[in-house]
């Protein structure tokens, strides 16, 4: 026999490898027509609408649109001094489209936002413009800057400057509480009104803790469940899932009953004398209620994890550790819980994720010092109707998961997560 | 040197799980030291819960279990300082061959460099030196084994458990691995308590075999008086091949008895039976029987071949005789057994010595 490979031939003729790849292309592209829907609908469902969320958080086309022949001529001007005559008039070309089309109090409401005083300056102006007052065969300048003596002040044009750019990350400095300064530094708002930090931090406090106190009691009860016999273990299983089969809302209306001040648990306080009776503690409407709430919410999300890790860890490993001389601790401590560590990661970080984006249950029982960034996030969506600042935090959150994320890779390595 | 004759003791032991049914029933076994007794049995004769007694991880309903003289019921596992190597080996999955090997060292406060020897002479003992830093993933069955049997023995324990340890092996590791044990034994001299329900397993490592069925001790020897003179049908039946003969005995008299069967009678030998009219089963190995004897054998008759079954090196024969068609006869592949055709007749005998009649079934 000879050493030498040579080429096999199919009966055809063809080379084996050749003809081989081929029909495992045929193959691929099936398995690929197979993931085709699946993949649709991840884009149609995720990826455009975050995209679609990202975009919408930077943009700013508004101004830029309606005041086109302003921001031409603004090229030329240093923002410096007032601007010269070319700016004025191409401002009062674009004004007077804006007035034809109904659209400047849509302007004033946009500049004022950058500065105060807009909303005025650009009444008087239309109410000039509407009575055809400005004569456009003299200096527009001149006369533009009699209408109000903000008009005269540089600090007005250079905010005008300032709303040029198509895209801005005003919103995203909004989000940490700062902005931009009139010379386009970065400042941070004043302390009294440095909300949204709070509500990060608040945030993160939240979702470490819940995330905390759902690792102590889960990790016992998975225990518990992957230990018991199987007719035990399964009614205790069904305990620990009946949450996922009650609505959200009644879960979180029933921790209401129960925390309220006059409620079960008071009451069960004031009966043991623990409490006097007319000093019943707040339990609802403040952290509190959010932790306790929300930790028995997300509860079966830790669970569920370790439970699926420690099924599979065999009993004999903490014998043999205890036949080897571990005391029961040692033997835990150096076998069973280095073994769980996939579980605890999974858990942990599916209850940290989770619980740093909740809303129902922090809006219900969280009060005004429970609430968190979701809560604010989605205030600005329904209230103040500032879509492109809730998309801002929405993806500023999305970016603290992923970061989040990123650490756990880094520490734990996410080939080690096991969701079940 | 004397050794300790009751270095591990059974004192009555019973052992129920629900309060109703006795899994051991008044058991009394002593090991001596430097011993390797096996425990043999069927699943559920109570061989496994013995060890984990003895281990620990159980404790006795009744009685009590000394190791040295001293009672240890109270012990919790960790402070028995005995080995135990596992059915499923419970080698540590996360940890490596050394750090598996250096557990039982580092609970016990040993130094560094103590600790890297002790591993370097386990490892070499087992022939597993340079797998330190594998995980036991990466290792096969049998290393996975011999991993498990070194880090039972590193610490020095005085009694070594092994809970059927090479039941998930292969037929051919399994053999190697049972010499390899035995070796091991043989070498440091550790008192080992093996559990299994191989029977050629428990013939081929042990000094003594206790063989356990419905909760208790039914023999306890060495394994050629096991094989050979088995004291009851279970034993006849659950070691090696058996022939049986059920009947009632009909004559007893020096050292034999006539039994009668339902066609025809043989002689025996009586061991389980006392007095005229008792019910006996007569047991007989299928080497013991010869086909046309030479020798004049008090026991001669005359059967069908049934079934010839060809193993390589024997031949197996099944006959019908003296009513019982399910008579093995083993055939030694040799030129001189040429007549073994199906459906022929053939003579054959046995000493009444070598049938035993025992406990009826």
């Amino acid at each position: 026999m000879s050493s030498e490979t040579q080429q096999i031939l199919t009966t055809d003729g063809i080379p084996l490898s050749v003809s081989l790849k081929k029909a495992e292309r045929k193959n691929k592209i099936k398995a690929f027509l197979l993931v085709v829907p699946l993949l649709l609908f991840l884009i149609i469902t995720y990826i455009l609408p975050i995209g679609d969320m990202f975009m919408r958080s930077i943009d700013d086309k508004m101004v830029t649109n309606m005041l086109p022949k302003t921001f031409t001529a603004m090229e030329k001007w240093d923002g410096k001094e007032m601007p010269p005559e070319e700016v004025f008039a191409g401002f009062y070309t674009d004004f007077k489209i804006l007035v034809k089309n109904k659209e400047h109090g849509k302007l004033a409401q946009r500049l004022n936002k950058e500065k105060n005083g807009f909303n005025s300056i650009i009444k008087k102006l239309f109410r000039q413009v509407q009575r055809n007052k400005i004569d456009e065969g003299q200096s527009i300048k001149e006369q533009i800057m009699k209408v109000h003596k903000r008009w005269r002040d540089v600090e007005y044009w250079q905010a005008i400057k300032r709303t040029a750019p198509p895209y801005t990350t005003a919103k995203y400095l909004k989000g940490v509480d700062m902005y931009y300064g009139p010379d386009g530094n970065i400042l941070q708002v004043e302390e009294d009104r440095r909300i949204h930090r709070i509500l990060w931090l608040r945030t993160l406090e939240i979702a470490f803790f819940v995330t905390l106190f759902s690792f102590l009691m889960g990790y016992p009860i998975a225990h518990l469940l992957a230990t018991l016999p199987m007719k035990y273990s399964n009614l205790l299983m069904i305990c620990v899932l009946l949450p996922f089969w009650t609505s959200l809302l009644v879960r979180t209306a029933s921790w209401m009953i129960l925390l309220q001040q006059q409620g079960i648990v008071n009451d069960f306080f004031v009966m043991i004398g623990l409490v006097a009776d007319d000093n019943r503690p707040e339990m609802m409407y403040n952290k509190v209620g959010t932790y306790v709430a929300m930790t028995q919410i997300l509860l079966p999300f830790m669970v569920l994890p370790l439970y699926s890790v420690m099924k599979t860890i065999s009993p004999s490993l903490m014998r043999a550790g205890k036949s080897l001389g571990g005391t029961p601790f040692v033997a835990f401590w150096k076998i069973y819980f280095p073994l769980t560590i996939p579980g605890i990661g999974a858990g942990c970080l599916l209850v940290f994720i989770l619980a740093i984006g909740y809303y129902i249950t922090p809006a219900l029982v969280g009060g005004a010092s429970g609430t968190l960034i979701s809560n604010q996030i989605a205030y600005h969506m329904k209230t103040t109707l500032d879509w492109s600042f809730a998309s801002a935090m929405g993806l500023m959150l999305l970016t603290g998961v992923l970061v989040v994320y990123w650490v756990y890779n880094k520490l734990v390595g996410v080939d080690n997560i096991k969701l079940g | 040197m004397s050794k300790n004759q009751e270095f591990v003791k059974f004192d009555k032991v019973d052992k129920s799980y629900d309060g109703k049914v006795l899994v051991v029933k008044d058991l009394n076994l002593d090991i001596a030291e430097g011993e390797f007794i096996t425990m043999l049995g069927p699943s559920g004769s109570g061989k496994t819960t013995c060890l984990m007694m003895l281990a620990g991880f159980e404790t006795p309903t009744n009685g009590e279990i000394y190791l040295d003289a001293n009672p240890i019921s109270n012990i919790p596992p960790h402070k028995r300082g005995i080995g135990m190597v596992f059915q499923n080996y419970a080698l540590f999955p996360h940890m490596t061959v050394y750090e598996n090997l250096a557990f039982p060292l580092k609970v016990r406060k040993i130094s560094k460099e103590d600790i890297d020897k002790k591993v370097d002479k386990a490892l070499s003992m087992v022939s597993l030196s340079g797998f330190e830093n594998r995980m036991p993933a990466q290792l096969s069955g049998g290393q996975q084994q011999r991993v498990a049997v070194a880090r039972a023995l590193v610490f020095d324990p005085t009694v070594v458990l092994m809970d059927e340890p090479l039941g998930a092996l292969d037929k051919n590791l399994r053999e190697s691995m049972q010499y390899e044990i035995k070796h091991i034994h043989e070498n440091i001299g550790v008192t080992v308590v093996y559990v299994t329900h191989d029977q050629s397993e428990a013939l081929t490592m042990s000094n003594r075999i206790a063989v356990f069925n419905d909760g208790k001790v039914q023999q306890l020897s060495s394994p050629d008086k096991l094989y050979e003179e088995p004291v009851n049908s279970f034993v006849a039946e659950f070691i090696g091949e058996n022939n049986t003969f059920g009947g009632e005995i009909i004559d007893l008299s020096n050292g034999t008895c006539k039994v009668q069967l339902s066609h025809g009678e043989i002689f025996a030998n009586p061991i389980s039976v006392k007095s005229k009219g008792d019910k006996t089963t007569v047991s007989i190995r299928p080497e013991r029987a010869l086909i046309n004897p030479e020798n004049k054998m008090d026991n001669n008759h005359s059967g069908t071949i049934e079934e010839v079954i060809y193993h390589g090196d024997h031949t197996r024969v099944r006959l019908n005789i003296l009513g019982n068609s399910e008579f093995i006869l083993k055939v030694p592949n040799s030129s001189k057994n040429l007549d073994i055709k199906l459906g022929n007749k053939i003579n054959i005998g046995w000493n009444s010595q070598d049938a035993r009649a025992l406990d009826p079934k």
